[in-house]
């Protein structure tokens, strides 16, 4: 088995972490073991080292010989490859489908459940309401109750534009 | 302004208590931010750079909490200023090797600490002393709410706040904790100890973060994962971590007392031995020896002696805080030398430890 950072010498350095119910495995030869700093058990985080092989081996796969480059920063998969960090925020967009396998096995789960900024808050609300009264809109409409349909629509109206406004501060 | 003026000092710094301060040293939470529509500082060009710097930095300067703050470029500080705020885990060793178009903004007393253009736009944290960690979460919380009002984060409905490094992304939130912990050391526990605080999804790390050793049994534990958990479970989890290493800690210390008490004086008082009488002392064998006292005070091996004592040479003796205090460049060899002179002045007034402890652990400590 060849070392999967230099891909030249064999691995003698095999290393696996369990995290809650994710494995993973990494196979190294000895020199680059040493400089990743695998040997100091304490500043050793495997998830460091899978972000510098695992992410750009699989954006090179992703890409299918191609090579994917972000519109808005010019950042492509061999700096990915160098830096182990991504160029703009809009790069998650270009590299989602080849970061998502990764992003997997870093993260407890790939949705992002914490913290919103309130003015996103505010237009995820309103977005929800508007998918409600669709909803009931739809329903009164089938069940013929114009009156409850008029109501609603007018409601729609109001807060799509509320939704196109800019957010109040 | 120069930095060291601005820093409290450390005979100030090793006084400030916490809960749990015996073996939890600091709690610490950082949030990672990014401004939409701008290339992360590891990809940007330096005029990039210097717009996100001249953005973040006065949004941060007008904070209510950032009042009477230092506020500076990081061209603007010396390389010695630089490794003393290192030394103060107020900077990541990353953000003090930056230059032109990144910056640091650090409040009065040293609880807020925002990096600009470190790895990511803004990497700010909240400090507390001893185990505070919903304290420092709802202080960086609070922060982040206001800074996001007056700057475009980059944020996406499923991704969350996005990060130069995707390890970072989601809540971009890092929940630590800096522990002293000699007893699971001296008992040959710690690595079982880390290997399951790792099972855990936790990482553990030296003195100064990322690939740094344990100097002085100091270790940090922190979240690694921060995409698809709240900051609350996660602050929650390094909570609970925490007691049990706590716990441990404690047991380790009680048993080896109770079952190997000759080892741990023997230690204790060689450590003793060394610092009150060395002519020269390198800064690592320094902070080896310095856990050890600080054992020593925590077990009562020394009455009448407070652990801050202790935990101002902690501070002292790093190699930037004893350059600062002498005006010519000194090398490693010098250094030794005045480092060890310091130690011994400071222990002077310390009588050897005393073989039996007189009072319970714990006893003694809560003077000021």
């Amino acid at each position: 088995m060849l070392c999967c950072i230099c891909k030249e010498k064999e691995a003698t350095v095999h290393l696996t972490q369990i995290a809650g119910d994710k494995m993973q495995k990494v196979d190294l030869c000895e020199e680059c073991a040493k400089t990743k700093g695998v040997n100091d058990p304490t500043g050793f985080s495997l998830a460091d080292l899978l972000l510098g092989l695992g992410a750009s081996q699989e954006i090179e796969q992703a890409g299918g010989g191609v090579e994917i480059k972000c519109a808005r920063c010019g950042f492509s998969q061999a700096d990915f490859k160098k830096a182990g960090r991504l160029g703009c925020p809009e790069c998650y967009k270009t590299f989602r489908d080849p970061l998502e396998g990764l992003l997997k096995s870093m993260h407890k789960g790939v949705r992002h459940v914490g913290k919103v900024p309130e003015s996103l808050r505010h237009s995820r609300d309103l977005t929800d309401r508007l998918k409600v009264l669709q909803k009931r809109l739809g329903k009164a409409i089938q069940e013929e109750d114009f009156e409850e349909a008029a109501i609603l629509r007018d409601e729609i109206k109001q807060t799509t534009a509320r939704l196109v406004a800019p957010t109040p501060s | 302004m120069d930095i060291h003026n601005f820093l409290t000092p450390p005979a100030e710094m090793a006084r400030r208590k916490g809960p749990y301060d015996r073996i939890v040293m600091s709690s610490r939470v950082r949030l990672a931010r990014n401004i939409k529509d701008a290339s992360f500082p590891g990809w940007a060009k330096k005029p990039e750079r210097v717009r996100v710097l001249e953005l973040i930095r006065p949004a941060i300067e007008g904070l209510p909490e950032m009042k009477d703050s230092f506020s500076e470029t990081m061209d603007s500080l010396s390389s010695l200023d630089k490794t003393i705020l290192v030394e103060r885990h107020l900077i990541s060793r990353e953000h003090a090797a930056k230059s032109a178009g990144s910056g640091l903004v650090l409040n009065r007393d040293e609880t807020l600490c925002f990096m600009i253009n470190e790895e990511d736009h803004l990497r700010m944290q909240a400090l507390r002393p001893g185990l505070q960690l919903r304290q420092a979460w709802t202080a960086i919380d609070q922060a982040d709410s206001l800074l996001e009002k007056k700057l475009e984060y980059a944020f996406s409905p499923e991704l969350g706040y996005l990060t130069a490094c995707p390890t970072n992304i989601g809540t971009g939130i890092r929940v630590s904790a800096m522990l002293h912990l000699p007893g699971l050391v001296l008992a040959e526990q710690i690595n079982p100890i880390i290997q399951s605080v790792n099972k855990l999804g936790l990482a553990v790390r030296g003195l100064y973060g990322e690939g740094t050793e344990a100097l002085g049994n100091v270790f940090q534990v922190s979240n690694q994962m921060t995409l698809g958990e709240t900051e609350s479970a996660i602050v929650e989890r390094l909570e609970k971590v925490l007691a049990q290493i706590i716990e441990h800690e404690e047991n380790a210390r009680a048993s080896l007392l109770e079952k190997k008490p000759k080892m741990v004086f023997n230690h204790i008082g060689r450590a003793y031995g060394i610092l009150a009488n060395a002519h020269s002392i390198s800064s690592k064998e320094t902070m080896n020896l310095l856990s050890l006292m600080r054992l020593g005070v925590d077990v009562g091996l020394f009455p009448g002696v407070d652990r801050s004592l202790v935990d101002e040479l902690f501070i002292l003796t790093q190699p930037a805080h004893l350059q600062k205090q002498h005006s010519e460049k000194l090398s490693a060899e010098e250094r030794d030398l005045l480092r060890a002179d310091m130690v011994r002045e400071r222990l002077r007034p310390v009588s050897r430890p005393i073989a039996k402890p007189s009072a319970p652990p714990g006893a003694g400590l809560d003077k000021q």
